[in-house]
């Protein structure tokens, strides 16, 4: 890959440890991906926030490089561990938890990031003009970014979205250029989908494609099924974009996704009947899901605890539009700053069963948290867990 | 052909797995052990392996996971993929881990129990 004289020296070390350590990942990146040099990003979005995932080598990492790093453009970060309006709620946080997790915020807004929280930043703000390059490290905002914002970048990882945030700059390469091979195209072939159908659709495309996917036989889905094959496609694979498409003429590789191949995700990720928990929000719900989810909601009451995860932003808006009454005066508990994935406030010696209509929730809370999961689509949740 | 995405040098045994690896859910960072019983390699330790598999999957965060692997001395000491990709990549360059990419036929020939020495310093990497 090709530097200019200012980027070698900064991975020479002559701009200080920090840029050193940001270009020694973006080299390694670019080799990596092929790129033959880096160029400007405006938007970098960072994963690694939630103590539960960087542990304590991470949080020391970041108070580390946070007394010399600044980021150079606009940079918003994933949620954390909890919401710390609602901590004192979670008896079973324990103390060590809160002052890790303090502390790797800390670290952030330090470092000059936007405090946002949230794995939806697409939710929160005005996407800038088409084409534009930014650096997502979350992959359901990579996805979105790439595939219904117009925007450009590659999964990024934790890292290279920090070393992006610190420089300003990503390696060109991949889905940042126009060049990209015939993708295969998944042909989808269940009829009146849901937003849980549409979450499998996404893990399975995640596990099948490569770098881009084509999507056919798919109409207008609302933003709710947008955001779950998002998620979906993001925990599976390493594909970070799709394409809806009209017709399957042309010569990419076609690949069915019917019922079949439905039943073998379901089976995957659903392992239990019954839920102790609801957890609603991975990605954390948006303005108009918490809309409707107050619609659905109304003269409802839930049976069990369920939680339901927005940005903060989300929520401060919703509440003036008066969205929240219904929903918690139905028993959901609005939280902020955190989500489904990874949170501690899923009590694994309390809970055994979590109910979500979310893949990427399904997983993590399968193979991170380490709790059996039932999988039903918003709809069943609400018929089933409300009186 | 062998292309080096990190470099150092070190020599060991080869842990490999046809699976690619998502290192958030799969690997449990203070252990080094893999925690999924989905993979072929469930209940092994990649410490101190050469660990070889196609290619990272999933989460962003897994670059922490490994480097969080080097700072719990369980990381691998080195790792061997086919396909490129940048949680993998970028962990890798963090934690000072070296990491080359193999062309598929090298990588399909590539076994498990297999002693290596890799120097991505000289001019036959792998021996």
């Amino acid at each position: 890959m090709d530097l200019t004289k200012e980027e070698q020296s900064a991975l020479n070390g002559e701009k200080g440890d920090v840029l050193q350590t940001a270009y020694r990942i973006l080299v390694a990146t670019g080799e990596a991906t092929n790129a033959e040099k880096l160029i400007p990003i405006t938007w970098a979005h960072l994963s690694g926030v939630n103590y539960n995932t960087i542990g304590d080598s991470g949080e020391e990492f970041l108070r580390t490089i946070s007394e010399e790093a600044k980021v150079k453009v606009k940079t918003t970060v994933n949620p954390m561990g909890f919401d710390f309006d609602h901590i004192s709620e979670f008896n079973h946080i324990d103390d060590d938890f809160i002052q890790k997790q303090k502390s790797i915020r800390n670290s952030y807004v330090k470092m000059g990031v936007e405090p946002t929280f949230s794995c939806t930043p697409y939710d929160i703000f005005d996407l800038p003009e088409k084409n534009t390059q930014v650096s997502f490290a979350e992959s359901n905002a990579a996805i979105f970014a790439n595939s219904l914002g117009g925007l450009k970048t590659n999964k990024e990882s934790a890292f290279s979205a920090l070393a992006s945030a610190i420089t300003g700059k990503s390696p060109y390469s991949d889905l940042r250029k126009d060049d990209i091979t015939t993708p295969m195209t998944i042909r989808m072939k269940l009829d009146n989908p849901n937003e849980l159908d549409f979450g499998m659709l996404g893990f399975f495309a995640g596990k099948v494609g490569d770098t881009s996917v084509n999507i056919s036989g798919v109409s207008q889905p609302n933003r709710r099924s947008c955001k779950a094959l998002c998620g979906g496609m993001g925990t599976s694979g390493t594909c970070a974009k799709f394409q809806f498409v009209d017709n399957e003429e042309g010569k990419s590789e076609k690949v069915d996704f019917g019922k079949e191949e439905m039943n073998e995700v379901y089976d995957e990720l659903n392992t239990a009947e019954k839920g102790d928990l609801i957890t609603l929000g991975s990605p954390q719900l948006g303005l108009e899901e918490l809309s409707d989810l107050s619609k659905m909601l109304k003269g409802k009451s839930f049976q069990k605890r369920c939680m339901i995860f927005c940005s903060r932003s989300v929520q401060e808006q919703a509440r003036s539009l008066d969205y929240t009454n219904e929903i918690e005066r139905s028993g959901g508990e609005i939280l902020s700053d955190c989500c489904t994935c990874l949170t501690p406030l899923i009590d694994t010696n309390e809970t055994d069963v979590v109910t979500t209509n979310s893949i990427k929730g399904a997983y993590y809370l399968k193979n991170s948290t380490g709790v059996d999961v039932n999988l039903k689509p918003l709809s069943k949740i609400i018929e089933d867990e409300t009186k | 052909m062998t292309k080096v995405i990190v470099n150092g040098k070190t020599e060991g045994t080869v842990l490999k797995t046809t699976s690619p690896i998502n290192f958030l859910g799969a690997v449990d960072k203070k252990t080094g052990m893999i925690r999924d019983k989905k993979y072929d390699i469930f209940e092994k330790s990649i410490k101190d392996k050469i660990l070889v598999f196609p290619h990272g999957i999933g989460s962003s965060v897994g670059a922490y996971t490994i480097y969080s692997l080097k700072a719990n001395n369980v990381a691998p000491i080195a790792m061997i993929c086919h396909k490129p990709d940048l949680t993998v990549a970028s962990g890798c360059a963090l934690a000072n881990i070296p990491m080359i990419i193999l062309s598929k036929k090298e990588f399909d020939s590539m076994e498990n129990g297999k002693e290596l020495q890799i120097d991505t310093g000289s001019e036959k990497i792998l021996t």
